[in-house]
């Protein structure tokens, strides 16, 4: 017999998982003799009493060896008479909930261990809803620590009616409870005889035998194009794995998403030629005429794959920074890597109860229903339907992390769904999608002080940060939208309204703005504070007026002087310093660079 | 399909992502019987085109020159591009396995890695590791992430999810790939038997000379071999079970020279086979995991 099953062991923290698969290859006599001799020698040295601490065999890294528990999922190998076996032991802590999470979506059945003492806690829930979630449709639960109970069938029982009842909600398509003791090795390889009243298989008896094949379902062909393979110029084949159906020469295929058709010419399964392949198998694939296909597309025979921009999706969150609405991310799915923003949290799900709970933020092994949109056309599938076009990871695009995977649960359409038409696109929205915080640098400050100058060079400096911004100034300003506006005192006040409106407006659209203006009068400044809120940063430059004079780049001052020009500020017109701006920048004993830190300074955990 | 179509297909798939997501990759060679299986496996992945990658083999200078005229034969027979790396301030040193023990291995094999990736510039290279070969190994992830030193950090792993491999790096920093994880040493050697894979013909019993130090049997390979006071090269029928630099490879007493030979011994192996690499034993249980933290592969 050469089949091969993929299992993963879970369960809470101390429930015994290393220390249940130490003990089944132990038992199994599936250890090579100096694994044998370094576990002994290394649980002699260790602190359990000379004891075999079975879990040192899995727990590999330094790290758990100190600590004692698992952080990373193992993977051991091993074969029996009956079948051959991977098997990923995964970690119990809630903190590293997406490693167990990552043993799951590589599996085919689950072995929950649940600690006879303590019945169904909280983490025991989890891994049931991650495995389900993650595809595993065959589960084993290992009531451990049996003999901590006396061997009791009561509690047993108990425990058993527990799991019954957390399973209604779960599409599970084999389950079996074994009461075992993984220390002990009851029920393990070998017939527990302190536990008469347990009819049912041992656990190693039972993963040799379960049948966890695919129900044969009627899928039509689909391949995801992972390459283009061209050697030469008369050779253009499409590379992929197969991931449903089957394929024949001559079979019209259909590309999607440019719906595309064309007819196979001739198949390769690696370097093999071949008439027909089906699920699983690596094949190149030719076509007889030429027609567009890149990687990322999709050949197939079923009509029925959606082809859109937005969709449903079940999440795992499993980055430190947290979910918010607006977010873009870079989206994998198949062989498709496209930009996504997540337009809308739908809800968390509770990881005890499976109730859907209000919430606009998810933070890391939370799991949420998100909508989410994706900048060009999707290929996809439900995930229930077909796990490789139904599958995603959203990586973040700064840090390059694995923030989430997910399954898609339904295809949204624009006209149609509700979604789109009850979404609020507020600023946080569109602050989430810039990645910013919006704010109005206000620099204030007399002629010649420097705030041009600055107001550049922190623009360009946000700006290679990756910043959104826009910078106001008499430039931009006084020709457009205030060129109607001359310099008499109601000019003057609506001149700085009128801007700081601008700014409020921008902020709005999550810019962030900086605006150049002497704004001299304190009166002025606080309407602008007024209008655009708790993000008006006010940034005096305080550049004394012999320094400014002495610049005079412009030659202001001097026409001034020779009163060539009315009510000039320093001049013949006061500038009332503020009182207590946000950021004040002695110039005169900094270079342009420097200034820009003090300010990058203040400004860093603002944006 | 069966158990080793499965692997196989895993293998592929891995190979094919990282040459249409990553930049420039390189495979790993280190002529063994794991390479061999690599190698296959990438001819096959991407057939008819060769591999779109260079092989790149770093020598410790020390190899069995079996191994070397092997690792010459293949590549001319499949016209593949084969980068040769030597640390040339290690041999300018003397750098040797007598007398500089773990220093040797960090600076002929570790630095002389770092320093061929740097020099080309590899943002992705294809290993040949197995998860069933050692602990800290079988932690590790397909898709194992170095940072601009080469420092693997196992607390801080990326999630790996489904087949959706998250290639996505920063400047300076580069991947190592591991196609053939799930692959254990049985599956190895009936694949090389299925698929009638050619292997350097040290890992066949012959006849060989050979000397007994700390319970391994060294093959004295040439005239640089040092031979301790009263030491004398004995024939024996050996094969070796991993290769690598002959001062540091221990071989096994054997009859096993066909393949079905050697299947049968390893179907009744009582020791792993890294336990015949004489490096692995130097400072306990968490000794790879060190050196991989390091940037030894």
């Amino acid at each position: 017999m050469d089949s091969l099953l993929k299992f993963i062991t879970c369960g809470s923290v101390d429930d015994g998982k290393s220390t249940l698969i130490g003990h089944m290859l132990y038992d199994a006599k599936l250890l090579f003799a100096d694994q044998k001799d370094a576990l002994e020698l290394e649980s002699k040295v260790g602190s359990n009493d000379g004891n075999i601490d079975y879990s040192l065999l899995l727990d590999g890294l330094m790290a758990e060896r100190e600590q004692g528990i698992t952080i990373d999922v193992a993977y051991r190998y091993f074969t029996t008479e009956h079948r051959s076996f991977i098997v990923a032991d995964t970690p119990g802590h809630e903190e590293y909930t997406r490693n167990m999470a990552v043993g799951a979506s590589f599996a085919d059945l689950a072995v929950i261990l649940v600690d006879a003492s303590q019945g169904v806690l909280t983490q025991t829930r989890r891994h049931t809803r991650i495995c389900s979630l993650m595809g595993i449709r065959h589960v084993v639960f290992a009531i451990n620590k049996m003999d901590l109970i006396n061997y009791s069938q009561e509690r047993f029982k108990k425990i058993k009616k527990e799991i019954r009842i957390l399973l209604a909600e779960f599409d599970y398509h084999s389950v079996q409870i074994i009461p075992v003791s993984a220390t002990n090795g009851d029920n393990i390889t070998k017939k527990s005889r302190k536990m008469p009243w347990y009819k049912g298989p041992t656990l190693l008896h039972y993963l040799e035998t379960v049948d966890v094949s695919e129900k044969p379902t009627d899928a039509e062909f689909s391949m995801p194009v992972q390459r283009v393979c061209r050697p030469n110029r008369s050779f253009r084949g499409f590379q992929g794995e197969i991931e449903s159906g089957s394929i024949s020469v001559g079979d019209a295929v259909t590309v999607l998403p440019s719906r595309e058709t064309s007819t196979v010419k001739a198949i390769l399964e690696g370097d093999r030629s071949v008439e027909t392949s089906g699920i699983g198998h690596p094949v190149t694939i030719q076509l007889d005429t030429e027609i567009d296909v890149s990687r990322g597309c999709v050949l197939t025979k079923d009509p029925d794959l959606h082809v859109n921009t937005m969709f449903s999706a079940t999440l795992l969150w499993m980055d430190d920074t947290k979910l918010v609405e607006g977010k873009n991310y870079l989206l994998k799915s198949g062989t498709q890597k496209i930009p996504a923003t997540v337009l809308r949290i739908r809800h968390k799900i509770d990881v005890n109860t499976g109730r859907e709970v209000p919430a606009k933020e998810i933070y890391k092994n939370e799991i949420t229903q998100c909508d989410i949109s994706v900048s060009s056309n999707l290929v996809f599938d439900l995930f229930e339907n077909n796990k490789a076009l139904g599958s995603l990871i959203l990586i973040d695009r700064i840090s390059h992390a694995t923030s989430a995977c997910g399954v898609i649960t339904q295809s949204i359409s624009r006209s149609r769904d509700l979604t789109w038409h009850t979404m609020d696109i507020t600023r946080e929205f569109r602050e989430h999608q810039l990645d910013q915080k919006a704010c109005t640098i206000w620099f204030t400050g007399l002629s010649g002080s420097g705030k041009s100058t600055l107001a550049n060079a922190l623009e360009k400096r946000l700006v290679s940060l990756g910043k959104h911004t826009m910078l106001l100034d008499g430039d931009n300003v006084r020709l457009g939208l205030n060129k109607n506006l001359g310099f008499t005192e109601a000019d003057r006040i609506e001149n700085i309204r009128r801007i700081a409106e601008v700014s409020k407006l921008m902020n709005d659209a999550g810019l962030i703005v900086l605006t150049s203006f002497i704004s001299p009068f304190v009166h002025d400044r606080r309407k602008a504070k007024e209008i655009i809120g708790d993000s008006f940063i006010e940034v005096y430059i305080d550049t004394p007026i012999e320094e400014c004079e002495r610049r005079d780049v412009k030659g202001l001052y001097a026409a001034a002087r020779e009163g060539k020009i009315e009510n000039f500020t320093g001049i013949t017109s006061p500038y009332e310093k503020p009182e207590h701006p946000d950021v004040r920048i002695d110039t005169t004993n900094h270079t342009v660079e420097e200034c820009v830190d003090l300010l990058m300074e203040y400004l860093k955990p603002r944006l | 399909m069966n158990h080793l179509d499965k692997l196989e297909a895993e293998s592929i798939y891995i190979m094919r992502e990282v040459v249409a997501e990553c930049e420039k990759p390189v495979m790993l060679y280190s002529i063994g019987k794991d390479s061999s299986v690599m190698l296959h496996l990438a001819l096959k992945a991407f057939y008819p085109e060769k591999p779109p990658f260079p092989f790149l083999h770093v020598n410790t200078t020390w190899k069995f020159h079996e191994m070397i005229e092997f690792r010459d034969k293949v590549a001319e027979k499949y016209g593949i591009e084969m980068l040769e790396y030597i640390n040339q301030e290690g041999v300018a040193q003397g750098i040797n396995p007598f007398d500089h023990g773990a220093a040797y291995t960090d600076i002929m094999k570790t630095q002389a890695l770092k320093q061929a990736l740097n020099k080309y510039g590899f943002t992705a290279a294809f290993g040949g590791g197995r998860r069933d070969e050692e602990k800290s190994r079988a932690k590790e992830r397909i898709f194992s992430f170095r940072n601009a030193d080469h420092v693997w950090d196992p607390k801080n792993q990326r999630p790996e999810m489904w087949k959706l491999f998250n290639t996505e790096i920063n400047k300076g920093e580069s991947i190592r790939v591991f196609p053939i994880s799930n692959w254990t040493e049985k599956d190895i050697w009936q694949y090389i038997k299925r698929e009638n894979i050619e292997i350097v013909p040290l890992y066949y019993a012959a006849v060989r000379p050979v000397v007994e130090r700390d319970g391994n049997l060294i093959m004295v390979d040439d005239d640089r071999m040092r031979l301790l006071p009263g030491e004398k090269p004995m024939m024996k029928k050996v094969r070796f079970r991993t290769l690598g630099c002959y001062p540091l490879s221990g071989g096994v007493e054997s009859e096993a020279d066909t393949i079905d030979g050697i299947i049968e011994e390893t179907l009744s192996a009582v020791s792993s086979e890294r336990t015949s690499r004489v490096i692995d034993k130097d400072g306990g249980a968490a000794s790879m995991e060190k050196r991989k933290r390091e940037g030894y592969f």
